[in-house]
């Protein structure tokens, strides 16, 4: 078998392309809610769209339009909830969620005979991906980027010190609502590719990679959207071998590189390059609280 | 007739507030504010700060001189009172409380866009350990974050501003910092990172919450020389301390607070037996205590058992 034959066949191009965009929005969102400490979120709110893509579809209305909305709304609430400070986020996360996919799954039971396999939105189904869905994808990663680009400082000085932002005239609480939709929307592109429960890992895993490699912010966002990247090709190239599910094994691809970062910031920081006068040579040592290199 | 007179000395009190705080940099009259509706942290505040007053907030935790701080750079609006910040002045009421404590917050304008126009700029310090060091941020990014909106819409530093960064990082003393992720200064040289950030957009105005707080003896009398030579620019510098007696008795003016202004003048006026009994209710022992450590403060050899009683007297704060 020639290692080009997946690309004969043009669900599977389609399907490549689609999990390459989707790996990389979400490295790139990922580092912002990773930084922010609210890793939890994305497992929350791809659940939380569950419910809105259901519902939309029962009574007819526009797939994704339902999906964002919803998902939308549940992001705002979050934050609002959280805002009060009585509440964690996460407590709040785990409630809203988790309401809004019992919507969803009393919506199924209750009326069985549908056309749409919901099982795709569940578990993924790249390689059964449509034209529209691909387009999609496409809109929401240009839209994400251009989010990311403008915002950047903006949403950096917010991560790094939300009060001090305020006091130098960014808007906190409109770019955390501008956030939640570019996440919500982020999580509906990402829905069919990755499916609503492996989600959260994809948003996850190349953030926290990254952050294992860099300790500089601009260097994070560029590695975690590359190893989004580069774990979605991997992942959904080798299942086409393995003959696995995409979604199981770019969300394993995408563990592997976490395995792999911390493994490689642990040896960094026990075996590298330090000096005796003029002599600079680099063996495993450890390093005492004044720093003397003991051999 | 003499409900006239009476009305009459009113007018003539309101004239002589609008005058004086026409000359003030920063008036504060009549101010109220409070977490929970019914408790007051702060009640009846009236303040006038000049161009060019370097002025310590002190009082005991809880007393209100870091709320104080946050209304007047904008993260709090008062129950009522209002601000007159140089010729711009802002009127609080019931209503605009209401506001902010809605959803319609989301539609106010935050004070420093609205007084923008009135001050180049503010430049605030929060506490050092109002920030995960941890994050990965280096100096520059961190100092850059002063001027956001003044360097371009692309997401990285310009060339120029780098070397505005490194200019501001040099008279700080930690321009070889400028590359370094922030978890790798020393509490000191992390205040600095803060001060720098601060002092990059070239502020009239320099608002610091505890800036000595959980420093050493060094670092402190270090940000204290640093913000000395600032004033002397002219640049007016409003603190808040823990510290009475390293650095509150140090400082050109000082206020005691405690929900209300207790007393303000220069160190020697205000801080009396009197008016920390009424700031910190302490008694009259530590009192004392810190009037012995005002005479080893003069001298520069501070002993290990001067150490001891000012700990405390913190201690004794904190209880």
């Amino acid at each position: 078998m020639d290692f080009l034959t997946p690309f004969d066949y043009e669900f599977f191009t389609r399907g490549i392309v689609a999990a390459v965009l989707v790996g990389g929005i979400c490295g790139l969102i990922g580092v912002y809610i990773v930084l922010r400490g609210m890793s939890y979120i994305g497992h929350g709110m791809s659940h939380a769209v569950f419910g809105g893509a259901v519902v939309s579809y029962v009574i007819g209305f526009n797939y994704y339009v339902g999906a964002a909305i919803w998902g939308f709304l549940s992001a705002v609430l979050i934050n609002e909830i959280s805002r009060r400070r009585k509440i964690k986020a996460d407590a709040a996360i785990g409630v809203v969620t988790t309401a809004g996919f019992a919507i969803g799954v009393l919506f199924i039971t209750a009326a069985q005979s549908f056309h749409r396999n919901f099982e795709a939105i569940l578990f993924g189904n790249i390689l059964g991906i449509t034209d529209q869905d691909l387009y999609v994808i496409i809109t929401v990663s240009i839209l994400a980027v251009i989010f990311v680009f403008f915002f950047q400082k903006r949403l950096l000085f917010v991560l790094f010190d939300k009060e001090t932002a305020r006091v130098y005239g960014v808007r906190t609480e409109i770019l955390e609502i501008v956030f939640a939709l570019v996440l919500a929307l982020v999580v509906i592109a990402s829905m069919n590719s990755i499916g609503v429960t492996l989600l959260a890992a994809a948003i996850v895993a190349p953030a926290i990679s990254a952050r294992m490699l860099t300790n500089n912010f601009l260097r994070m966002i560029i590695l975690s959207s590359v190893i989004g990247i580069v774990t979605a090709f991997l992942g959904m190239y080798s299942s086409f071998f393995f003959d696995t599910a995409s979604g199981s094994t770019i969300v394993l691809f995408g563990a592997g590189a976490f395995g792999v970062s911390a493994l490689y910031a642990f040896i960094r920081k026990s075996y590298h390059s330090h000096s005796h006068g003029p002599i600079k040579h680099t063996h495993p040592h450890l390093h005492t609280d004044k720093h003397l290199h003991k051999h | 007739m003499g409900h006239k007179s009476l009305h009459e000395n009113k007018e003539v009190e309101n004239q002589y507030h609008e005058t004086r705080s026409a000359e003030n940099l920063l008036s504060i009259r009549k101010l109220e504010f409070g977490y929970l509706p019914h408790k007051p942290v702060l009640e009846d505040v009236n303040l006038d700060i000049p161009k060019g007053r370097f002025l310590g907030l002190l009082g005991p935790s809880g007393s209100g001189k870091s709320t104080l701080l946050k209304i007047i750079i904008g993260l709090h609006r008062p129950w009522r009172g209002y601000i007159q910040y140089g010729s711009e002045k802002i009127n609080y009421t019931k209503t605009v409380k209401s506001i902010s404590s809605s959803a319609a917050s989301y539609f106010v304008r935050p004070i420093k866009t609205l007084i923008g126009n009135v001050f180049s700029s503010i430049g605030y310090v929060p506490q050092i350990e109002s920030v995960d060091w941890n994050f990965p941020v280096t100096v520059t990014e961190v100092v850059g974050m002063g001027i956001w909106n003044r360097s371009g819409f692309y997401p990285w530093i310009s060339k120029n501003d780098k070397e505005r960064i490194q200019s501001v990082l040099g008279t700080l003393g930690i321009a070889e910092y400028a590359k370094r992720q922030i978890r790798e200064l020393s509490g000191g040289e992390q205040q600095r990172v803060f001060l720098a950030r601060a002092l990059i957009s070239n502020p009239q105005i320099l608002i610091l919450d505890e800036p000595t707080s959980g420093v050493d003896y060094n670092t402190r009398e270090n940000i204290f020389t640093i913000l000395t030579d600032l004033n002397s620019k002219g640049m007016t510098i409003i603190m808040t301390t823990h510290d009475i007696t390293g650095l509150g008795k140090r400082l050109p003016w000082v206020v005691c607070i405690n929900k209300s202004i207790i007393s303000q003048g220069p160190p020697n006026d205000v801080l009396t037996q009197e008016n920390l009994l009424k700031t910190y209710g302490l008694s009259r022992d530590i009192c004392n205590l810190i009037d012995d450590r005002e005479t080893s403060i003069s001298n520069p050899a501070i002993t290990d058992s001067s150490r001891h009683n000012h700990f405390h007297v913190e201690s004794e704060k904190e209880s």
